[in-house]
């Protein structure tokens, strides 16, 4: 098992792989124009050389004679340790003074106005020589003579390797350079991110408080990503919480109630089994009430959380909560009146969380308000509203403060409500940007829900 | 004639022209070891320098290296470069060390790649003007001399400069006619070297040239011969003449003069062949020669002359070294060696003519 790499060296490695790329590529270009410049300079000794012989030739009884000049040597001497040739050839080829080498006075080339190099050896070693040829028109003597120069190469190749080995220093400085401010540069770079790791290796697993999220962009939206993530996973985890604890809560009593009127219908006399029955029904049923609530709030918040918003139209909510009849258990007698635009009222929210709000909503209203019940929707520019109006005067002004807590149940409850219905209606309206509002009308006492407007996606879904 | 005598003849010629030089050219010839030892190598050295002279710094060696025995072979300098050069063909048997005096013929050996390199802290330490290629070595430094009797030459004629030298030449009393010498520069490649070099320095060799056909100058052979004449009366001054041979022979009367417009020193060339058999073995006689204590032998035999303990201290612009560089490959070069040949004949044999 490998251990993973960290950035700083695939950086790293990245940026060393880059410049020994370019150092070998430097290295061969260098070389080569080292080599170039190498040649050009010591050509210009040669054909100097050349010509310092070739001006010295004078034409002697009838025959081309060279006083070689010391200056000519002395050109040559500057390549200090080389070896040098020369020849003197007439017009036919054959040796007039010199070094005689049959094979280097086979290179003469056909223009004879320009200086001929050549590449040849001398002995065993490789040598660059010259033919310059000087045309006489004498009386006594008329033709060319052939004036050979030639050098073996070691002081050019020491000048290639001098002029590249320059090169080679430059850049391996150069190189050295980048290479550590490449290091410092990644280093700072690196450094929120492996804040956030040292953070994050050393933060209990169970903390799920928001971590540091500032530091460059791109670092900081990981951090908001995970800070995010981590509230989900935090108000989730609380949501379960108060589920498990609410449940264990709420649950103890009804149903040891529900044991006790069980146990007193088994022992007590006949002829009151039948009021214990009935009692131990009412009891059943508002535990399952109390269930009800319970789930759908958990629903509530586990929906408001995954389920991402989309577009609803407030209409359809109210029609669907009065097609389900669900309020009939309640109150088997009571009438709910609609009350709807034309126009859809359309708001970014989760359909079935809407649903459970407005269904709490519309329960409150039939067990604590008084009949006629309305249930409308009203649009609005920047809030659209669903709200519930009974034609009761509403709880009293201290209890208006505390209803929509957990478990918060008014005097006058019946016993068969579990106080969830209002916190499940507030824990919509915050889920979805909105308030959950309170009042009393000329009609009587109404809740509404308002929800931001969706005002750019037209028409109805 | 028939095709068969010509034949024949051209067999002869040629046999005549491929034996003869190497034959009439050795001079001497000297085993040296060092006394007890037994020697498992044979050094072959072949030099211009005479058996005499290097004789105390060559046994030195020997007792420096007991294993190693050396035969000296002496040559004339022409002679040397020939056999050096026919031995770098593969023909004969090579030398393991060539050292001689005519450093322009061992810079063509080594140009015409005779010479294998060797580096030690020795060779690295010479001037750069006493190497060339890693492949020839300066080992002496040996003045260029006027040499004159004492005893016949009054003090108030003996020329410091080559100036006066001429001025004395131009006066042309009858008791220098004839009695003036100098090399022979068509039979000693070393006094072609000196007049080479002589030729370049200054404009004062045209006018020595004319000077020396006045005076019905000698043109001869040998520094020995030429010292030896000196000192016994027979000629009166000798120029250019090399200075480590006034000490190996009776100088009483011998008086020696650097010129002092300059002086040329010559520095006797080493080198290893190519083919040569003990390069290591050669190599260690290189590095003894360089060494401190070698150096100080070939003082003691003048071969390597400090000037500056003389007398009269040369200036040191007036010191002009023979450089080992490939400046000297045109010492020669065949047509520049003809022509200044010509032109020192033209000079000497005018002389006669002069009335």
């Amino acid at each position: 098992m490998h251990a993973p790499r960290s950035l700083l060296t695939r950086v790293i490695v990245g940026v060393l792989s880059l410049l020994a790329l370019g150092g070998v590529l430097i290295t061969l270009a260098a070389f080569a124009y080292g080599k170039s410049a190498a040649r050009q300079s010591f050509d210009r000794l040669l054909v100097g050389a050349a010509n310092d012989i070739a001006e010295s030739i004078n034409i002697s009884d009838g025959a081309p004679v060279a006083d070689i000049p010391v200056s000519a040597f002395g050109l040559l001497a500057l390549a200090t340790d080389d070896r040098i040739f020369y020849s003197v050839r007439d017009t036919n080829g054959s040796l007039l003074t010199g070094y005689d080498d049959p094979e280097i006075a086979s290179h003469v080339g056909r223009d004879v106005t320009v200086p001929q190099f050549f590449d040849g050896r001398m002995q065993s070693d490789p040598a660059r020589f010259v033919t310059v040829v000087r045309r006489f028109s004498e009386r006594s003597y008329s033709g060319n003579v052939f004036v050979t120069v030639g050098q073996t190469l070691q002081a050019r190749d020491a000048m290639a390797l001098d002029l590249t080995r320059g090169a080679l220093l430059i850049t391996g400085l150069g190189g050295i350079a980048l290479i550590v401010s490449a290091f410092v540069v990644i280093r700072s770079a690196m450094r929120p991110l492996e804040r956030m790791a040292q953070e994050l290796s050393t933060r209990d697993p169970y903390d799920l408080t928001p971590i540091r999220a500032d530091g460059p962009a791109e670092v900081a939206v990981m951090g908001h990503a995970m800070n995010r993530f981590m509230g989900r996973l935090d108000r989730q985890v609380g949501a379960m919480k108060h589920l498990i604890s609410d449940t264990a809560h709420q649950l103890r009593t009804p149903v040891a109630a529900i044991r006790a009127q069980a146990e007193l219908a088994i022992e007590d006399a006949p002829d009151h089994r039948e009021a214990r029955l009935e009692r131990l029904v009412r009891r059943t049923r508002s535990l399952g009430n109390l269930l009800d609530q319970m789930l759908s709030r958990a629903l509530v918040i586990h929906r408001t959380d995954n389920a991402p918003p989309m577009p609803v139209d407030l209409r359809d909510i109210a029609l669907e909560v009065l097609e389900s009849q669900d309020y009939q258990v309640l109150a088997p007698e009571a009438e709910v009146e609609l009350c709807i635009g034309e126009t859809a009222v359309i708001v970014l929210a989760d359909e079935i969380s809407l649903s459970e709000a407005v269904k709490n909503m519309l329960a409150n209203a039939l067990r604590h308000g008084r009949s006629p019940v309305r249930l409308g929707v009203t649009p609005g520019e920047v809030w659209s509203e669903i709200w519930v109006e009974d034609a009761g005067p509403g709880p009293a002004a201290d209890l208006l403060d505390r209803v929509g807590q957990r478990f918060e149940r008014s005097a006058s409850s019946k016993g068969d409500s579990a106080g969830l219905g209002l916190s499940i209606v507030r824990a919509v309206a915050q889920a979805f940007g909105g308030t959950l509002r309170m009042e009393t009308t000329a009609q009587g006492f109404r809740v509404t829900l308002d929800l931001p407007s969706q005002t750019d996606s037209e028409g109805t879904q | 004639m028939t095709w068969s005598v010509w034949r024949a003849i051209c067999a002869c010629l040629i046999a005549l022209w491929a034996c003869a030089p190497p034959l009439a050219a050795q001079e001497a010839a000297r085993t040296f070891k060092a006394p007890g030892a037994h020697p498992t190598t044979e050094l072959l050295v072949r030099s211009t320098t005479d058996i005499g002279i290097l004789g105390p710094t060559l046994n030195a060696f020997v007792e420096a290296h007991p294993e190693l025995a050396l035969r000296y072979e002496q040559w004339g300098s022409n002679a040397l470069y020939s056999i050096a050069r026919a031995a770098c063909r593969g023909e004969g048997q090579a030398a393991d060390v060539v050292f001689s005096s005519g450093v322009h013929q061992m810079v063509d050996l080594v140009n015409r790649d005779c010479a294998s390199p060797y580096v030690s802290p020795l060779t690295s330490a010479l001037p750069k003007d006493r190497r060339w290629r890693d492949e020839v070595w300066g080992i002496t430094q040996e003045a260029a001399v006027i040499i004159y009797n004492k005893a016949l030459v009054p003090a108030a004629d003996a020329p410091r400069t080559r100036f006066a030298f001429l001025d004395l030449m131009r006066r042309a009393s009858a008791r220098y006619q004839g009695k003036i010498a100098t090399y022979d520069i068509e039979t000693s490649g070393l006094g072609y070297l000196f007049a080479f070099m002589d030729s370049q320095q200054a404009t004062t060799f045209g006018g020595l040239l004319e000077g020396f056909s006045r005076v019905d100058a000698v043109a001869t052979c040998c520094s020995a011969e030429i010292i030896k004449r000196v000192e016994s009366g027979q000629y009166l001054i000798a120029y250019n003449v090399l200075g480590s041979y006034v000490e190996s022979v009776p100088h009483a009367n011998l008086g020696v003069i650097y010129p002092e417009d300059y002086t040329l020193f010559l520095s006797r060339a080493l080198m290893i062949p190519k083919q040569a058999a003990h390069k290591q073995a050669a190599a260690l006689l290189l590095d003894f020669l360089l060494s401190a204590q070698g150096q100080r032998s070939l003082a003691r035999s003048n071969l390597v002359q400090q000037v500056d303990a003389e007398d009269t201290p040369l200036p040191e612009s007036a010191k002009r070294f023979i450089s080992i560089d490939p400046t000297l490959l045109v010492a020669m070069d065949r047509q520049r060696r003809a022509l200044f040949v010509q032109k020192w004949r033209a000079t000497f044999m005018a002389d006669t003519s002069v009335p």
